[in-house]
């Protein structure tokens, strides 16, 4: 069973047996509007945490998507380039961008859980 | 004064309604030690239509238009007959004082044409898409080397000794402005750098010109592969682009960028500016294009329309991270573009590229049998460059003494190369006429003797 | 009946593209044929055809006549569109332009030969370094985001050549895109300085973060939201002690001009919008022009190409020995050619029609429309800021709140009321912005029209409900576009139709 933490700059990250799976929160979409474009990283690449990792646009926005944790990209959602829609359709399920093998897993202490991430979306809209 | 509408009644009700006394009270917030509407004593004041009429027609009237005199001028600026027909239509208000097409129910018309102009581009060049248009081709070439520098993630960029040295210079500018890698190639009259040598695994593009600066056409077929092998890119610039209806097009050669200068086509060459830049490229490389770009879609009723898409990548809305700060383009300079393409068509554009081919083997034949003057380039599309007994700048001004204006010594871009002091650039359209051609060549004698 | 066979609506034409028009073999051009046959292109002749559509030329007449009137244009209607100055284009410029002295020169004939068009160039920077009070211009920028480059490639040289290598840029968050947009392109660290709840800079916090690594600071002054800066003396003093440099924005010079020089506020650089404050038409997008007019710090290090006048008349600085020769050091040069000399005529046209007492009155009675419109919308819109406003006034949607009606769903109902929309979502410092910008060029009865009309708008939105909103525009050319579909599948060229493929067996 994996567990779920989220950034301030709206991703989440599903970490099991020391990979990550990343994506953008369902709030963060519907803040963007329909999602028009999307860049995922390369595999193997290394992100540092806080690190540019993917690239997702709407019609009116453009953002970066940072990795909440440093490591390697193990693999990308190479099916959402072509299919932007789904990262508004299911941003936490379908939609995620890329997956990652944790070098630290102690930095997700600094992320928040999904009830700390509620009250802080509600804090800011 | 004749463009403000108010009456000094309506000024005083206004300001009644707004409860100020004076338009001065309206500026409270600016410091008073700021504030002074005499300080602009020494100006003059306002004018009738008769007299700026006057003193500007006396201005214009101190130049020698190039439509009075045989001419002979090129170097990146091309003199082309513009059909009467695209000055009328570009002055229609609805085109003229329109602006940038972000309300597109109310834009359809600007949107089309530059839809039609994107596609004119793509064509011309052989390339997949093109862009809504940049300020002018050196703006174009500076931003095609940027582009390059993005999609192959490295930071050199080699430029030719045969691109023209304004579009160099303001390359070379951006370069140093973005903290990038550049090596220029020393002039190359002779066509016969070694371009493919000079690439390696740093290198991001290569940018070369197509007829070069010195006028000859090149075959960059070779160049392209080479390119391509290294991971690196083909940037052609091309500064006449009536060549594109004789010559391959730089797409048919490999290029992935193409820029060029558009306004040879539409309007005329008004000083060199405004002009308007061409950029065009392949299909995998769109996201890194600068500039704005219309594309087609449905309006709710699902009629075909069109908008300006893609605009995250522009810098209104990316800010820091925008692919150029560039934020217009050239909409009117494009307009008369494509309306002079349409009005040409396939069958008028390859026959005007054809008759200034002709134009200029013609003229260089007769030029080639004055004393003193050797044809640099055996081929050419409508300019070449001549090698003098005398140093061309001398010359140049000699024959427009002689109410001739013969050409552009290359001096005038080179001035510290002294081996290139006794070339001149010379050029031929369809608006130069055999006697023109004889009256050059009778006066160059001259000149020369 | 609402639908027609042809699918026009009266005047409203439909029109298809050009390449949907080809009569192969026909055209708009008659051209004469070549002298001779001999090609001598080596082995380079196309071997294809393009693929141009032919069309003779009434049918491009008619095409482009057609696609002209599916436009809104400044001549045919109000413009009220902030940070944009879309004043009335005079026709007089436009005939000046196409002088052929003018139009029919070429940029490397002898300058001997082109004395006037350097005389233009150099009357029109004096008249720039006069109304600003600056000892220097850069005329060749292309527009305003090119002169802004001009300006900051200038400081960075000027901090380069007395050795001070600078890396921060603080802007504030009410700019322009194109401010922090530059700024980046030359290498600088963009921060934002946060505004104050008066609309403008926070004054504090600039001086706060003044010191040895910043270069530069970029302040739009009128600011985006319509306001003097009113701190502005204090601020370019503190900005100087700190050895920095001071970029003002000039894109809304247009509300100051005949009444403040930029010398007394304390600029280094600012851009000049040629197609704004001097009328020239924006041409739905382009060409403007953006001369940029330089401290004299700053002016030694101006681009190329300049123009000198001395005893022997007027010349042109084009290269870097030129230059040498002058005792300048460019930082480079931003443009082919010499500039945007067509823009340049019209605006000299321009500014010699207004002569300095018509360039006082037109700041003075733009600023006056706006504060006209901000006095009788105050009560039904809702102002952002107190008064009075320079050039724009700016309101933002609490108006709309629990109407469902959005800014932009406001904004297409006036497009079918006739008018083109106000700046929407900018400046981004207040929730959905509306920014008006009148214009000195506008009538008291066609302001009275337009306010009324916003009224009476904001009264449907209040009484009926967003629904009808959300339908506008309906009497367009075109409905509201899918913009979505746009991006996702871009099409950006007309192909022409594939073959059908016959089934196989």
């Amino acid at each position: 069973m994996s567990t779920i933490y989220f950034t301030e700059d709206h991703e989440w990250i599903a970490v099991e047996d020391g990979v990550g799976t990343v994506g953008i929160t369902s709030f963060a979409q519907s803040q963007l509007g329909d999602v028009v474009f999307v860049e995922v990283p390369e595999v193997g690449i290394t992100l540092d945490k806080g690190g540019e990792a993917a690239v997702v646009e709407s019609v009116k926005a453009a953002s970066e998507v940072y990795s909440p944790v440093s490591g390697d990209v193990v693999e990308s959602n190479e099916s959402l380039p072509d299919a932007p829609g789904t990262v508004n359709e299911d941003p936490q399920g379908e939609g995620w961008f890329f997956k990652v093998k944790l070098t630290d897993p102690s930095e997700l202490d600094d992320l928040m859980d999904l009830v700390a991430y509620d009250a802080f979306v509600a804090e800011h809209s | 004064m004749r463009y403000l509408p108010h009456s000094e009644a309506d000024r005083a009700e206004m300001l009644k309604i707004i409860g100020v006394g004076a338009v001065d009270d309206l500026y409270r917030d600016v410091p008073r030690a700021a504030y002074n509407t005499e300080a602009f004593g020494d100006l003059p004041n306002q004018m009738g239509e008769m007299e700026v009429d006057r003193r500007l027609n006396a201005m214009a009237a101190r130049n020698i238009t190039a439509g009075s005199v045989p001419s002979f001028l090129g170097a990146g600026a091309y003199r082309h007959h513009v059909p009467a027909a695209v000055d009328y239509l570009i002055q229609r208000g609805e085109f003229l004082t329109s602006y940038t097409p972000y309300q597109p129910e109310i834009s359809q018309g600007t949107l089309q044409y530059l839809f039609e102009f994107q596609t004119q581009v793509a064509l011309l060049t052989g390339m997949d898409v093109a862009n809504a248009s940049m300020y002018d081709g050196a703006t174009a070439c500076a931003e095609a080397a940027c582009m390059a520098t993005r999609v192959t993630r490295r930071k050199s960029v080699i430029l030719s000794g045969g691109l023209h040295p304004h579009y160099k210079a303001v390359t070379e500018t951006l370069m140093r402005t973005l903290g990038l890698e550049y090596e220029t190639l020393g002039p190359d009259p002779l066509g016969i750098e070694d371009l493919s040598g000079r690439i390696d695994k740093t290198t991001a593009c290569v940018i070369v010109q197509n007829p070069d600066f010195f006028g000859r056409p090149r075959d960059l077929t070779a160049l392209a592969a080479t390119c391509h092998e290294a991971g690196a890119l083909l940037v052609v610039a091309v500064a006449e682009p009536v060549s594109l209806g004789l010559m391959a097009s730089p797409g048919e050669m490999g290029a992935d960028i193409v820029v060029a200068e558009g306004h040879a086509l539409g309007s005329g060459t008004s000083f060199g500016g405004p002009g308007v830049g061409l950029f065009a490229t392949r299909d995998k490389y769109l996201r890194q294009m600068p500039g704005r770009l219309c594309g087609e879609t449905v309006d709710e009723d699902g009629k075909r329309g069109y908008v300006l898409t893609l605009s995250t990548r522009e810098q209104h809305i990316r800010r820091e991270k925008a692919t150029s700060n560039i934020c217009t383009n050239s909409g009117l300079i494009a307009l008369a573009f494509t309306i002079h393409m349409t009005m040409l068509g396939e069958e008028g554009f390859t026959r005007l590229a054809r008759v200034n081919h002709a134009n200029a083997v013609l003229l260089a034949d007769k030029l080639a049998a004055v004393p003193g003057v050797t044809v640099v380039n055996r081929t050419f599309f409508n300019e070449f460059s001549l090698k003098l007994s005398k140093p061309a700048a001398e010359v140049v001004e000699a024959l427009a003494a002689k109410g001739i204006l013969g050409g552009v010594p290359v001096s005038r871009f080179l001035p510290t190369y002294e081996e290139l002091a006794d070339l001149l650039l010379v050029t031929a359209t369809e608006t130069n006429t055999e006697a023109q051609m004889d009256a050059f060549a009778a006066a160059l004698k001259e000149v020369l003797s | 009946m609402t639908e027609t066979f042809t699918g026009n609506k009266g005047l409203r034409l439909e029109e298809p593209l050009i390449f949907e028009m080809d009569t192969p073999g026909s055209t708009g051009v008659d051209v004469a044929d070549p002298a001779t046959d001999e090609i001598r292109l080596g082995d380079l002749e196309r071997k294809s055809a393009i693929g141009l559509p032919g069309l003779s030329e009434p049918q491009v007449i008619r095409h482009y006549t057609r696609l002209s009137q599916k436009n809104y244009s400044i001549d045919a209607g109000f413009y009220p569109l902030g940070s944009c100055t879309m004043k009335y284009n005079p026709r007089l410029n436009e005939r000046m332009a196409r002088l052929p002295g003018f139009s029919d020169i070429h940029p490397f004939q002898p300058v001997s030969t082109v004395q006037g068009a350097l005389e233009l160039i150099d009357t029109l920077a004096d008249w720039l370094k006069k109304l600003t009070g600056m000892p220097a211009v850069a005329m060749s920028p292309a527009a305003g985001a090119h002169g802004e480059l001009c300006g900051m490639l200038s400081i960075r040289a000027a901090l380069e050549a007395r050795g001070d290598k600078r890396p921060v840029v603080l802007v504030p968050e009410s700019a322009h895109g194109t401010n922090p947009a530059t700024a980046a392109a030359c290498g600088y660290k963009v921060e934002a300085i946060p505004g104050d709840a008066r609309g403008r800079v926070d004054t504090k916090a600039f001086k706060e973060r003044l010191g040895p690594d910043v270069a530069a600071v970029m302040l739009t002054n009128p600011n985006t939201c319509g306001l003097f800066e009113t701190d502005i003396i204090d601020l370019s003093k503190a900005i100087h002690d700190a050895g920095a440099f001071f970029y003002m924005d000039g894109a809304n010079y247009n509300a100051i001009v005949g009444r403040v020089r930029i010398a007394d506020l304390g600029a280094d650089a600012m851009h000049i919008n040629l197609h704004k404050t001097f009328s020239t038409p924006h041409g739905g997008g382009g060409p403007g022009a953006g001369p940029t007019v330089l401290s004299e710090a700053l002016a030694p290090f101006a681009p190329l190409p300049y123009v000198v006048h001395d005893d022997r008349g007027y010349r042109l600085v084009e290269t870097e020995l030129d230059a040498k020769a002058e005792g300048t050091e460019p930082f480079g040069r931003l443009k082919g050619f010499h500039g945007q000399f067509g823009v340049f005529v019209r605006a000299l046209s321009y500014i010699m029609s207004m002569g300095a007492d018509g360039l006082r009155q037109a700041s003075g009675d733009a600023v006056l429309n706006a504060n006209y419109l901000l006095e009788t919308l105050k009560d039904t819109l809702t102002p952002s800021f107190e008064g009075p406003c320079m050039h724009e006034a700016l309101f933002d949607d609490r108006f709309l709140k629990d109407t469902g009606v959005s800014t932009l769903d406001f904004a297409k109902a006036m497009i079918d009321e006739g008018y083109h929309p106000m700046t929407m979502y900018f400046p981004l410092v207040v929730h959905g912005a509306l920014l008006m910008e009148p214009t000195e060029t506008e009538s008291k009865e066609t302001l009275d029209a337009y306010v009324a009309t916003l009224k009476d708008l904001a009264r449907r939105a209040r009484e009926n409900g967003a629904e009808a909103f959300k339908a506008a525009p309906q009497f367009t050319p075109r409905r509201r576009l899918d913009e979505t579909q746009a991006a996702r599948k871009p099409v950006l060229r007309w192909r022409p139709e594939e073959p059908v493929q016959e089934a196989a067996e």
